[in-house]
């Protein structure tokens, strides 16, 4: 039952490449901007929870919960400090800031912590159980039912909700938008603090998942993100998702078959294949260029 | 030669001149008064990415100092330890090297604890003339270039990597007796690929079978597809060479996958971090290959324990520790044999030619590659803390 266990763990590392990549393209979504720091957001996320779990002796769900609203913050600071004034400036200017300011938040937690790792503690009791013959554990269960909760939760926001409407109508158009009596900058940061407290969660269950944490472990499930995100059609949330989960199947199934150290490049090669032949991505239709 | 000792004096000359390294004076160049030192450089990481190895050697080298200075001293003259800092980095290292070879006119140079800074310092050490020895510099091209010449000054303390392979090998054909087994190797590694190496090489020449392979590259965090995988394979024993940082998830995710086998791995394991990341429980049936184990009960490692506690306030010496401590010792003896404690070419060649050293980390003979034959230790986890199973001779 080799094959049962290996799209269990597909899933569970595509469910949290997709909860990153749900605030990559919502940002892209809304600004047109690759937010280069999302990594690190997901990074802080990870630290909030671990030192709340392991200095204050919260549980899993109230860290969990801290670590979103302070990245659901940090988001709003990085967007105000960094890419508001630059709004009207080339894309490229908005990009390169967007890597400096990923530098500087490794950087800085480098400089008050140091580099080495962390071991997150065990907040969820860890059973496994058999299931077709493959072997689960009751923490990736949590952590997957978690995230669907919370991707659930988004689609909601974006639907149902005031908040979600502004964001449908910024996204659509800033200007017109504006003129219907938007206020766009309070949506912008909206957008940005529901995406960050995305990448604060994930941050928090990629701890418990996988036990080590660092200062530049935001830049490869960063960048993955990203190849989800594009891959899925970068600016449309459900795409996220289904880009998140199937890079997670790909890389799984790509070391299934042996190939353990061609998991990067398998999905690079993605991005580089979506971007040659279909750039909308898997949902994307094919819509006007609007700038 | 002569003319370079001249030269060696000339310039110590203008240095005096200059007000500078009063306490090493003209003499001690030619060939000593009764009243001056041994100068012995280290060149340790003290601080950076590694510094708990090189804080570890430093406190090893003062307690044998101490204990030789007490009992009087190589040929009636004290050592005197000049300690500098390379901060855990190349460029620093051969810095440091540099200045200890010309400032401070040292004979031999303890150091540094990785291969990569121990290498950045050979030529400085070959071109100064000076005795360079690595207390935990395990790779092979410390000692060889990559030409395949030998760097004439440059020894080591500990076996080198390929060793440990063959250690793990015979212990899991051996004493674990097994017949299949798998390999889950770090890719982006030397240290791992030559461990890997020999150990298939040795197990399979003991009749034993590879029937997985894989391998991994530094900082990945999932190993569970390629786990599962191995898993497939029925192996009953997993050799994984690497470093504590991804060991310690792959031991973890291994556990949770329900592969009970015995695993095993190196030097490379020996952290606490390792304990921190895999988990006490996960641990339990693991083993690893090290220089020396605190917990053997051979009389020289008690009674070096016991020393070491009363000095450092019962604390229990590490592989690291015992690494420094023998470099010392290990000097003390060549100098001994060349009877001469300033003249590194005749130093280097009395090391070349040790024999039958009893050292703590095992009886050492010196090889014509400058390496060290000497025994290993296997090390068993059980409840997170390391337990003494069993020795290994070459």
């Amino acid at each position: 039952m080799e094959w049962v266990q290996q799209i269990v763990n597909g899933i569970s590392l595509g469910s949290i490449y997709a909860l990153i990549a749900l605030g990559y393209t919502m940002v892209y979504g809304i600004i047109k901007l690759i937010n280069f720091a999302h990594g690190e957001v997901f990074m802080i996320g990870a630290f909030v929870g671990f030192y709340s779990i392991a200095g204050w002796g919260f549980g899993f769900f109230p860290a969990l919960l801290l670590a979103m609203t302070v990245c659901a913050i940090m988001g709003m600071v990085i967007e105000r400090v960094a890419y508001r004034r630059l709004r009207n400036a080339t894309r490229i200017a908005a990009l390169i800031t967007a890597i400096g300011i990923s530098l500087f938040i490794q950087y800085l937690v480098i400089y008050f912590r140091g580099a080495q790792p962390e071991a997150y503690p065990n907040v969820l009791s860890n059973k496994t159980f058999d299931f077709f013959g493959a072997q689960i554990s009751s923490q990736s269960v949590m952590i997957l039912s978690t995230s669907i909760v919370l991707m659930l939760l988004l689609q909601f926001i974006v639907h149902k909700t005031k908040v979600g409407k502004a964001m449908r109508a910024v996204s659509h158009d800033m200007d017109a938008a504006r003129l219907m009596g938007i206020n766009v900058n309070t949506t912008i940061s909206a957008t940005f603090a529901i995406g960050s407290s995305l990448a604060g969660a994930a941050g928090v269950f990629f701890g418990v998942y996988y036990t080590k944490i660092e200062p530049l472990m935001g830049v490869i499930p960063g960048l993955k993100a990203f190849v989800a995100a594009v891959l899925g059609g970068i600016g449309i949330i459900p795409g996220a998702m289904v880009g998140g989960l199937v890079l997670g199947l790909v890389e799984t199934v790509v070391s299934a078959f042996g190939y353990s150290l061609w998991r990067d490049a398998a999905a690079f090669i993605i991005l580089i294949l979506i971007l040659l032949f279909k750039p909308s991505g898997i949902f994307g239709k094919n819509a006007r260029e609007k700038v | 030669m002569l003319f370079k000792k001249k030269l060696t004096s000339v310039l110590l000359a203008s240095t005096l001149a200059a007000g500078f390294l009063a306490g090493c004076g003209g003499e001690s160049a030619g060939g000593g008064s009764k009243d001056d030192v041994i100068k012995i450089g280290a060149n340790l990481e003290l601080s950076g990415p590694v510094a708990s190895y090189g804080q570890g050697i430093a406190e090893g080298i003062d307690l044998a100092v101490e204990e030789i200075n007490e009992a009087g001293g190589i040929d009636g003259k004290d050592i005197k330890i000049v300690k500098v800092d390379n901060k855990s980095d190349g460029p620093e290292a051969t810095n440091a090297a540099i200045k200890l070879t010309e400032n401070d006119q040292v004979t031999a140079i303890i150091g540094s604890a990785t291969s990569g800074n121990t290498v950045a310092q050979a030529q400085v050490a070959n071109g100064a003339e000076t005795i360079l020895l690595s207390p935990s510099g395990t790779s092979p091209n410390v000692t060889i270039n990559e030409d395949g010449s030998l760097n004439e000054f440059v020894f080591r303390t500990s076996f080198i990597d390929p060793f440990q392979g063959t250690v793990a090998a015979n212990f899991a054909a051996g004493d674990l007796g097994v017949k299949n087994v798998a390999i889950f190797a770090d890719n982006a590694s030397d240290y791992a690929k030559g461990l890997a190496a020999s150990f298939k090489e040795t197990f399979e020449g003991a009749g034993g079978k590879v029937v997985a392979e894989e391998s991994y590259v530094a900082k990945d965090t999932d190993f569970r597809s390629t786990l599962t995988r191995i898993k497939s394979a029925n192996p009953e024993f997993i050799f994984i060479p690497g470093y504590y940082e991804e060991v310690g998830l792959i031991v973890k995710q291994a556990r949770e996958m329900g592969i009970d086998v015995p695993l095993m791995g190196a030097d490379g394991w020996d952290s606490p971090k390792l304990v921190e990341l895999a988990g006490a429980d996960a641990l339990n049936n693991t083993f690893i290959t090290n220089h020396y184990s605190s917990g053997d009960p051979d009389e020289k490692i008690q009674s070096f324990v016991k020393k070491f506690g009363e000095k450092y306030d019962g604390k229990s010496p590490d592989a690291f520790n015992a690494l420094g401590y023998d470099s010392v010792y290990l000097l003390k003896d060549a100098m001994e044999r060349a009877g001469d404690t300033s003249d590194a070419s005749k130093i280097k060649d009395a090391l070349a030619e040790t024999k039958d050293l009893s050292l703590v980390t095992g009886i050492v003979t010196v090889d014509e590659d400058h390496n060290p034959i000497k025994s290993a230790t296997v090390l068993e986890y059980k409840d997170g803390e390391q337990v003494f199973k069993s020795k290994v001779n070459p």
